[in-house]
């Protein structure tokens, strides 16, 4: 299985996408749905960000725009399920992504029948109200309690992309390597394993290099069982070591062009 | 106790590739040939897809071989006469016709010229339903002018035109682009640079359903061990999902198992227990294209009437669904 990059730059955290959104204005958020796009995107992440007067309205408005001129399926990224699930009737065909659920029981029996409903799979965070746990085999309990929601609620689980939850390793260097054993077990957790996925910038938060920090953690991350990830896809030098990595664990074969075959996926 | 049969689950599948175009789709065949599909290993019922059973093509020379005296008795009457000799392997149960322009190399006396070349691609056409692949004499100059007038010669009949290889491949992808025809891109045993061919080829512009792969099989004791392995690793590469590798396999089953020496020495040359010399070059060939089958062939290119028949049969032997 290839590696899948999950396209971050749709967010409204950005400062040309957010007052896009403010503005309705579809050119921006077009613009990058088909650069990430061009650039080898499996999924788009969909933000509407922290300015948004209407989050259900703009995220339904987003989905629809960029649906108009990509057809890579769209991650739906929001704590607000209502809009999600409006943004799913949008998109009116399985193959998306929701993006995320916790491990916690009133948000899985929110998030979990509407992504069987919809054909959608769910970015699964090994976190509960009490929050991210140092250790591997905390994050691995709780993605074990993420696989059994999934086999209740019908969702299929490689439909599940669990999410580790890595922080800067400025301020929390520790869980870099828990994260790195959590991602080994997971893999091993049922058949069809989960696929996993980590908000890899995260890593890299306030430190000098981030782009090296970056690209170095996501090859570490493949190496232990990262099969997807929500990154800069624009960001060359990563994708071509994410290109390497995937080729040098046999998971695609080598030829000349294997980094530009890599990035029309 | 009841046994649970291991299945793999493979998310790729190879692509199906049509040979051939009837009436109804711009050509003259009386049918067509699809190629590949398969989503699981060869003969596996059990375990996925396989729609398409392998073909067996048969080759035929634009002039007379030096071929083993046991094709006598099959072609004797038609070694020099290309038109009659493709009726005959359509009378032998070829699926496909495979003629190869050998005339046409320039280092010959009497080369035959591209004009002559298509107007033969012609003739065969007139007198044969089945689809044709065509390959060039193996000169890339020569290949280039040679396959370009057969295309065009062929237009709407959907053959395949070969042999495109790294070094050239530009010419034969624009006559085959042209031609809106197949084509077939040769790689010397190496993985990296089958699937590096297939990306320049359709970058060139050739639709990817109209590429098929022939790897370079060797014959039966002069390295088919290490075909096989490239051709499983090219199979298990599209059954992962790996597009440029997800193609259709033609194997050279026949020319490659009569160039070994066990397959035309007379019996007085022959070693201990090799058997007799009128069947053994058959036998030869037969084992060649069974082993290839298994490895993933998806066309076998056979040369003598009698081999073909025994792959054929077991060719029916294991299309046979065996769902547990």
């Amino acid at each position: 299985m290839a590696f899948m990059m999950i396209g971050e730059r749709i967010n409204g955290m950005f400062k040309d996408i957010g007052e896009a959104v403010a503005k309705f204005d579809p050119k921006p958020i077009q613009d990058w749905a088909v650069k990430q796009t061009q650039a080898g995107a499996a999924y788009l992440d969909l933000n509407v960000g922290p300015t948004a007067a209407d989050r259900k309205k703009s995220m339904e408005w987003m989905a629809k725009i960029i649906s108009e001129v990509s057809d890579v399926p769209i991650a739906l990224d929001s704590t607000n399920y209502d809009a999600i699930e409006a943004a799913l009737q949008v998109i009116g065909k399985p193959g998306a992504l929701i993006n995320s659920c916790p491990n916690e029981r009133a948000k899985i029996e929110r998030v979990f029948p509407m992504a069987a409903k919809y054909g959608a799979g769910i970015v699964a965070l090994t976190m509960d109200k009490s929050g991210i746990p140092l250790n591997a085999d905390a994050r691995v309990a709780h993605a074990m309690e993420l696989v059994a929601a999934a086999d209740e609620f019908g969702v299929p689980t490689d439909s599940l992309f669990i999410d580790p939850l890595i922080l800067p390793c400025n301020v929390a260097q520790a869980h870099a390597p828990e994260v790195l054993e959590a991602l080994r077990q997971i893999k091993t957790l049922c058949d069809p394993a989960p696929h996993t996925t980590l908000g890899l910038s995260n890593v890299s938060q306030n430190t000098i290099d981030r782009s090296l920090v970056n690209r170095t953690y996501v090859v570490m991350a493949i190496c232990a069982g990262l099969d997807s990830a929500i990154i800069d896809v624009n960001d060359e030098t990563m994708v071509e070591s994410i290109a390497t990595a995937d080729m040098l664990l046999n998971h695609a074969i080598y030829c000349d062009s294997y980094v530009k075959v890599f990035r029309q996926r | 106790m009841p046994v649970e049969i291991y299945k793999d689950k493979f998310t790729g599948k190879v692509l199906e590739v049509i040979l051939g175009a009837t009436k109804e789709q711009g050509g003259t065949r009386a049918y067509t040939v699809k190629l590949g599909g398969s989503s699981t290993l060869p003969f596996l019922y059990y375990e996925g897809e396989l729609p398409n059973r392998p073909v067996i093509a048969m080759e035929v020379w634009d002039i007379k071989p030096q071929w083993s005296s046991s094709f006598e008795p099959y072609y004797g009457d038609v070694w020099n006469d290309p038109v009659a000799w493709a009726k005959k392997v359509e009378e032998y149960g070829a699926d496909v016709v495979y003629l190869k322009l050998m005339g046409a190399d320039p280092e010959m006396e009497n080369s035959r010229s591209a004009a002559d070349c298509a107007k033969l691609v012609k003739d065969v056409l007139a007198a044969t339903g089945a689809p044709l692949m065509v390959e060039g004499p193996g000169f890339p100059e020569k290949d280039n002018d040679v396959l370009q007038a057969v295309a065009e010669a062929a237009a709407g009949e959907n053959i395949a035109l070969g042999a495109a290889e790294k070094d050239n491949y530009r010419g034969i992808a624009a006559a085959a682009m042209m031609g809106r025809h197949c084509i077939i891109g040769r790689s010397p045993l190496d993985i990296n640079i089958l699937k590096q061919l297939n990306i320049m080829i359709t970058e060139m512009g050739v639709p990817i359903n109209k590429v098929l792969n022939d790897p370079i099989t060797s014959g039966l004791g002069y390295g088919i061990e290490y075909s096989f392995s490239v051709m499983e690793r090219a199979r298990w590469g599209a059954l992962i999902g790996d597009k440029m590798m997800a193609l259709p396999v033609v194997c050279l089953a026949g020319p490659e198992a009569w160039r070994g020496k066990e397959a035309n020495a007379a019996n007085a040359d022959a070693g201990p227990g090799w058997g007799d010399e009128k069947d053994r070059g058959i036998i030869w060939e037969a084992m060649t294209a069974a082993a290839l089958l298994q490895a993933g062939g998806d066309l076998l290119l056979m040369r003598h009437p009698e081999a073909a028949k025994l792959v054929r049969k077991q060719i029916e032997e294991l299309a046979v669904p065996n769902k547990y």
